[in-house]
């Protein structure tokens, strides 16, 4: 049976689709979003995290490592990334959650009964699963094999997604899910490679794909200042979106800078600066320019 | 609506006066008893005195009232009870001094009691008898903090009102009463005579609440006379007819369906100060007729309406709870007398009871933001969304009003215990969660137990470790024990144990009371005790409960995963290490504390290897409790609530295995452990579910939401599906507050610009500047549901 990365399940998560929800965030993307907020996310195998302002300095993780990668500096521990493969054997003995896995592995069975643990909130609310990530749709088996057992239950399933991949695997997908979260962030091409690190071009398309097959989508595009809220690029997706065979919802997420203490957990660096959130009155007129082409925006949710 | 000009001065009186001990009830009570009586019956001495008051207390009629009288002399004079409990100087002095609900006590007030009341009433009061008649072991349990006593200081009450009083007047009452004197069997009935006298002190009893009233008349009679503008002039007039007919008479219309309650309410807590003074219980029914008739023909507009039930609200809020002392005060530290306005619910007939008055009390609610009363909505599954929502929104202002409860579930625990459909469909909750059948029961919460401390002693073989004295049994010694089944049978015949120095404690008390302070007026008013000729305390009414509050059982449940997970499942750690730890506080062990903090199941988080210890805890509680008899022919039951004891019961707790440390406060209601749930609210709500609700008599769960979390209508939707779910799977109760942690620290640190804010404690709300620190840290510290 195949088995998945999965860096973390929330439940009651009520932004990700309709009712009250499950999301499960699966390890690995193929973009690197300049804004990314969940950089855990990112690389496909499970990461070591360190929360530094937890340890007691008791050292049991430095005894504990096989690959001599934690030595401590005065109170604290400092880990080698380079030296550190993620064994987890650390995490084992750190009992002040310092040192923390993310990205485990899981069977479907063991996913599917955690997702199972609240389907009578689903059933009340008309909520279910939402797959989301890192990007989903780099383990398609596993995902493939999750979304057809939560089907087989009744449960609803949302695949929050950034499009990014082979149409063949996005349209095995498909045909098991009931809703697309799809991220759109430029219009741009020359943009999106610079601040994403890949062409929108099989993103567009895929999009285009999905929608002309009928399906639930609803478009969310993160509203980072300075880098996609101009005027150009939300009236570019609004005329796009309007331009899809279906008429589909657009969601305006503001961007919020709540990701910084994930970075250092994981000795990265965080690649925006200083970036403030978007004003309700600028998602106001940015949702404005969507309406524009007789699109439903909501912001926020 | 906005609230009118009269009603916003009036709640600023409510709010700005400063809570004040009214000497005056102490004193006609003394002077009554001063007197001569000759040889009467406990009831009728009883009813006499309670006439006397009546004739003789103050009559309080403010400037903007609608609706009148007051408990004590005035508006937030709190009256005191000398026959129950004779307040000392130094009491006096800790009321006046404490930081936290403090009474002003004037000059003239302290002289009385100091002259008058305590000379008269020291070593006679109930309290004093109650000391004196319970044996060395339940005194020693007592001390420890294993149990407290509700009786101690205060009359058994937590009842509530059906609807009888708004079809009979009194003169209807004196007319059943008549009745049952007519039917008395003296040929055969042994208690023939006893049951003339109760009955005659009822009958005592209503005339007197009819004289209190029309010297209401007379007074509003003569301030009308001297009043120059002529508004006033005609609604004092209103005031006297009003009263002039009310309580003898049954009501006519809203106005005095709600002056004639609040005689009742007067009279019941007058009359002695029962546990969650009175409540009218399910109000939305009982005054929808009046609201209905009055609009129809055009006597009562929608905005009179609200603001003569503004005018009541602002009545409860007068009345701060009697000032209690020593370990009740600790148990239940709050100005808040748990009325509780029951609004929703089924209707004898199984539908459900939403109408427009439902609404109209729950814009009241929001626009009055006041302590008192508490409010709560109840919700079957047959109840409308809309209801849930609304009650939602009002929620959202983030005050802790209203409560919400599963009324499918209350009446099935009420079916469960034998009471009838139709009075069970009748009846609610009240205080802070208890079922009862409104009307027609004396439910009596009798005192909490603390589980863990029962779980402390048995670890420590029987003695408490704080006073080093033995207080239980020796139930083995721990270190020996092969496995945790045997750890755990030993838990359970230690709380056994405790269970009946309670039991056999309450059985005494109940019938003190009984015998020596029976309440003819409050027995005029529960079904049956007219019909039997007997009195509330003595087994009168219908239903006869009473319930033991078990306190602690996240802490008990989290402790005993613990236990098991560490010492015996993975065996990283012996009971001798563990045991150490506890006597340590944990110091030297912060390595071992954050494995037990944090590498150990916690009930919460829909973890069944925690649950189950839960359910477990739950299942030996209600093993030991229920259905055991009271002496009032009825039984005991379990209900699980804290009121503000888990605070105190933690104070008296030394370290657990959890890894709480000594002396913190244990978890309440049956909420998880402060902070220990990290899996959202629906794992939460999952967890608590385990527990089987239905053979409870009420159970208590705190959420606290981030107020983003109920932003906008989407999320509001959800928050109604996520408690529609809790009730799908029988939960009985869940209050929420929401407000963020942020704007608590922010109280704690400048008190003086946020004496406003109102936080849920337990089933009922104070201001968050008015309880403990210790409470305030505890508040904080539950998790808060965040945006995800
Ligand atoms: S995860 Fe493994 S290799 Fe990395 S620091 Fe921890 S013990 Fe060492
Ligand atoms: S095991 Fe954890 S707490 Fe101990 S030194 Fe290592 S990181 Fe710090």
């Amino acid at each position: 049976m195949a088995k998945g990365i999965v860096f973390d399940i929330k439940r009651f998560a009520i932004h990700d689709g309709p009712g009250i929800r499950t999301t499960v965030f699966l390890k690995g993307c193929p973009l690197r979003c300049q804004w990314c907020h969940n950089p855990e996310g990112q690389a496909p195998r499970p990461e070591l995290v360190v929360r530094g302002n937890r340890c007691i300095g008791c050292g049991a993780c430095l005894a504990a490592c096989p690959s001599s990668a934690i030595s401590m500096d005065g109170n604290l521990t400092v880990t080698d990334r380079r030296l550190c493969t993620a064994c987890g054997a650390c995490v084992e003995v750190c009992y002040s959650e310092t040192r923390e896995l993310a990205g485990q592995e899981m069977t479907v069975d063991e996913l599917v009964a955690e997702i199972e643990r609240d389907q009578a909130f689903y059933d009340e609310s008309g909520g279910g699963v939402t797959f989301s990530g890192g990007e989903p749709l780099l383990q398609p088996g596993f995902l493939l094999a999750v979304l057809k057992s939560c089907a087989n239950r009744g449960i609803h399933s949302a695949l929050d997604t950034c499009g990014s991949g082979e149409w063949d695997e996005l349209d095995m997908i498909r045909k098991h899910t009931d809703l697309f979260l799809y991220d759109l962030k430029l219009m741009d091409d020359s943009r999106h490679r610079e601040l994403t690190g890949v062409s929108n071009q099989a993103i567009l398309e895929n999009l285009q794909s999905l929608s002309q097959a009928g399906h639930d989508i609803r478009l969310r595009v993160p509203v980072i200042p300075g880098t996609n809220d101009d005027a150009d690029n939300m009236g570019r997706i609004g005329a796009f979106a309007a331009a899809l065979p279906a008429l589909h919802r657009v969601d305006l997420l503001a961007y919020h800078d709540t990701a910084i203490d994930k970075y250092r957990r994981l000795n990265m660096n965080y690649p925006l600066d200083e970036v403030r959130s978007a004003s309700a009155q600028r998602m106001n007129e940015l949702a404005q320019v969507i309406r524009g082409f007789g699109l439903t925006v909501t912001i926020g949710g | 609506m906005p609230v009118s000009e009269r009603v916003d001065r009036l709640r600023q009186r409510s709010l700005e006066s400063p809570s004040t001990l009214s000497i005056e009830r102490a004193q006609l009570t003394t002077k009554f008893y001063k007197q001569d009586t000759g040889p009467v019956s406990a009831p009728i001495r009883r009813a006499l005195a309670f006439k006397y008051l009546m004739e003789h207390k103050t009559v309080y009629i403010g400037d903007d009232e609608l609706i009148v009288g007051e408990k004590g002399h005035a508006p937030r004079a709190a009256p005191t009870y000398p026959e129950i409990c004779c307040h000392s100087l130094e009491d006096l002095d800790i009321l006046e001094s404490r930081d936290n609900v403090s009474f002003q006590v004037s000059p003239e007030s302290r002289e009385v009691q100091e002259q008058t009341i305590i000379p008269f009433w020291r070593g006679k009061t109930i309290r004093d008898l109650i000391f004196q008649e319970m044996a060395p072991q339940w005194k020693a349990a007592y001390e420890a903090g294993v149990f407290t006593e509700f009786m101690e200081q205060r009359s058994p009450g937590h009842t509530a009102l059906d609807g009888k009083i708004y079809r009979k007047g009194m003169v209807d009452f004196k007319g059943d009463i008549r009745q049952s004197l007519d039917d008395l069997d003296f040929l055969n009935d042994a208690e023939a005579y006893d049951k003339q006298e109760q009955l005659r002190a009822m009958d005592i009893c209503a005339d007197a609440l009819i004289h209190f009233a029309q010297r209401h008349a007379k007074k509003a009679q003569g301030l009308a006379l001297e009043e120059s503008d002529p508004r006033r002039k005609a609604e004092l007039e209103r005031i006297a007819q009003t009263c002039s007919h009310v309580p003898a008479h049954a009501p006519r219309d809203l106005w005095e369906a709600l002056q004639y309650y609040w005689f009742v309410h007067l009279g019941v807590t007058t009359e002695l100060n029962p546990w969650d003074a009175f409540s009218p219980g399910r109000l939305d029914q009982h005054l929808y007729p009046f609201y209905v008739q009055g609009l129809e023909v055009g006597t009562l507009t929608l905005s009179q309406a609200e603001e003569l039930l503004q005018c009541l609200w602002i009545k409860f809020n007068n009345q701060p709870a009697p000032p209690k002392v020593g370990v009740t005060a600790a148990e239940s530290n709050t100005y808040n007398d748990f009325a509780q306005i029951n609004l929703g619910g089924l209707r004898g007939d199984g539908s459900h009871g939403v109408n427009d008055v439902t609404y109209l009390i729950l814009d009241v609610v929001e626009e009055m933001r006041l302590l008192q009363p508490s409010s709560s909505v109840h919700v079957s599954k047959k109840s409308p969304d809309r209801f849930l929502k609304r009650a939602a929104e009002v929620i959202r202002a983030g005050f802790g009003q209203p409560s919400v409860f599963n009324s499918d579930v209350v009446v099935q625990e009420m079916l469960r215990v034998g009471k009838s459909i139709l009075d069970a469909r009748d009846g609610g909750t009240s205080g802070c969660v208890e079922t009862g059948a409104f009307g027609k029961e004396n439910y009596n919460l009798s005192g909490y137990l603390n589980m863990p401390k029962v779980l402390e002693i048995t670890l420590n073989g029987g003695v408490d470790l704080r006073t080093g004295r033995s207080v239980g049994l020796q139930t083995g010694d721990p270190t020996q024990f092969g496995s945790f089944e045997e750890l755990f049978a030993a838990y359970n015949r230690q709380l056994n144990h405790f269970v009946e120095i309670k039991v056999r404690g309450n059985n005494v008390i109940e019938r003190l009371y009984a015998k020596y302070l029976p309440v003819p007026f409050l027995s005029l008013l529960i079904d049956d005790c007219i019909a039997r000729g007997r009195d509330y305390h003595d087994g009168g009414a219908r239903y006869n409960t009473t319930y033991i509050q078990g306190v602690g059982i996240g802490t008990m449940a989290d402790a005993l995963t613990a236990i098991r997970w560490h010492a015996f499942d993975r065996q990283a750690l012996s009971m001798e290490e563990l045991l150490a730890m506890l006597r340590d506080d944990f110091r030297g062990h912060e390595r071992l504390l954050q494995m037990l903090l944090n590498k150990t199941p916690k009930y919460g988080n829909d973890d069944d290897y925690a649950d189950d210890l839960m359910v477990a805890v739950f299942d030996a509680y209600f093993d030991a409790i229920d259905g055991r008899k009271n002496m009032r022919g009825g039984r005991y039951h379990v209900n699980l609530l804290p009121t503000t004891v888990h605070v105190y019961f933690g104070s008296v707790v030394g370290a657990t295995p959890d890894g709480r440390k000594a002396g913190k406060p244990l978890s309440e209601g049956v909420s998880p452990v402060q902070g220990a749930d990290r899996r959202g609210p629906t794992a939460v709500i999952k967890s608590v579910a385990k527990m089987d609700h239905v053979r409870t008599g009420g159970t208590l769960l705190n959420q606290k939401f981030s107020p983003q979390l109920l932003g906008d209508e989407e999320s509001l939707d959800k928050f109604v599906s996520l408690i529609r779910t809790y009730f799908k799977l029988d939960g009985h109760h869940v209050q929420f507050n929401v407000v963020d942690a942020r704007t608590l620290r922010a109280a704690q640190e400048h008190p003086e610009e946020h004496r406003d804010l109102i936080v849920r404690v337990a089933g009922y709300s104070d201001y968050f500047c008015d309880i403990g620190r210790a409470l305030q840290d505890e508040i904080i510290a539950r998790t808060e549901h965040q945006v995800f």
